[in-house]
């Protein structure tokens, strides 16, 4: 274990935050956007579980701050979803290119 | 090449090739089912890094309830030409730049001779749930003390004993008042605006 050191799991860490980048900036339904949020935050996750794992410093905090950033991900999902489904519900669309009625 | 970089390198392989299929499927259904897939993967990428309680609430509150959420989400809204947006390919060739230069920028970043180390050794493993409970109120020490910049060499400064148990049920008490608004936010009301708005 200890030879596999910090270094591969900040490469994981990266690759999943830049397809969660990826996924907001191209996504046109809005649900899709929503999970490449989930992805950023998943990164942030392994990155915080990584650095408790290989740094005695973090020990506690990396897992207390993972398992905040779960459950404060729950929530924002949920809040997410009802704006979500809310917006379909008067708008008949998902499409986030749609939702520019606040455009000046 | 022994079992941990073996089993590292099938899982970072397998959670990375979710990641790529959540962004590159057109239809949303699919796009879910690589989302599920991949926290899976980081589930598992816990359990590798010794964080047995992390991994198990990661599969419980993650695969078992905010992907049924986004699941539920587009079985309600995936109907006929919402299933699968197009996206224009000016806006892929954006985002693909963008994402390769932030990929290469991170990881020199993180490769770098500035970049994190980690200690020597490996850092000892992590606290189970038992320890982590006690430490949550505060008992326990579970983190050492670190060295501090600015300092002389050699002298370690002592930290404050730490108890997370406050923030935590904030936390808790805000995903109860969220959940509360969510379902109020979201509640079955009658049509009223929906054929002046379709196109």
């Amino acid at each position: 274990m200890s030879e596999l050191g910090l270094p591969p799991f900040l490469v994981l860490s990266a690759f999943l935050f830049v397809c969660g980048v990826v996924c907001v900036a191209t996504k046109r339904n809005a649900i899709g956007v929503l999970m490449g949020v989930e992805l950023v935050l998943n990164a942030a996750n392994v990155n915080f579980v990584a650095f408790a794992r290989y740094n005695p410093v973090f020990r506690l905090e990396g897992e207390v701050f993972a398992l905040m950033v779960i459950v404060l991900a729950a929530a924002e999902a949920a809040v997410a979803l009802a704006i979500i489904l809310n917006f379909y519900n008067n708008h008949a669309t998902v499409d986030v290119d749609k939702a520019d009625e606040l455009k000046g | 090449m022994s079992l941990p970089v073996i089993l590292f390198a099938a899982l970072a392989a397998a959670t990375g090739v979710s990641a790529l299929g959540v962004v590159l499927s057109r239809n949303i259904v699919r796009s879910a089912v690589w989302l599920l897939f991949t926290l899976i993967g980081v589930s598992l990428t816990y359990f590798l890094l010794g964080a047995e309680f992390l991994g198990t609430a990661q599969l419980i509150v993650y695969v078992g309830g905010t992907l049924v959420l986004v699941v539920f989400g587009v079985m309600l809204t995936a109907q006929g030409p919402l299933q699968s947006l197009k996206t224009r390919p000016a806006e892929w060739a954006v985002g693909g730049v963008l994402g390769a230069v932030l990929f290469g920028l991170i990881v020199a970043v993180t490769l770098g001779p500035g970049g994190p180390k980690g200690v020597a050794g490996g850092g000892g493993e992590l606290p189970g749930s038992g320890p982590l409970g006690l430490a949550f109120l505060g008992v326990t020490e579970t983190s050492q003390p670190g060295e501090v910049t600015g300092v002389p060499a050699g002298t370690t400064i002592p930290r404050t004993p730490v108890a997370y148990l406050l923030p935590f049920e904030i936390v808790s008490v805000h995903l109860l008042v969220v959940l509360v608004g969510a379902a109020y936010l979201a509640r079955a009301k009658r049509r009223t605006n929906t054929e002046k708005f379709k196109r």
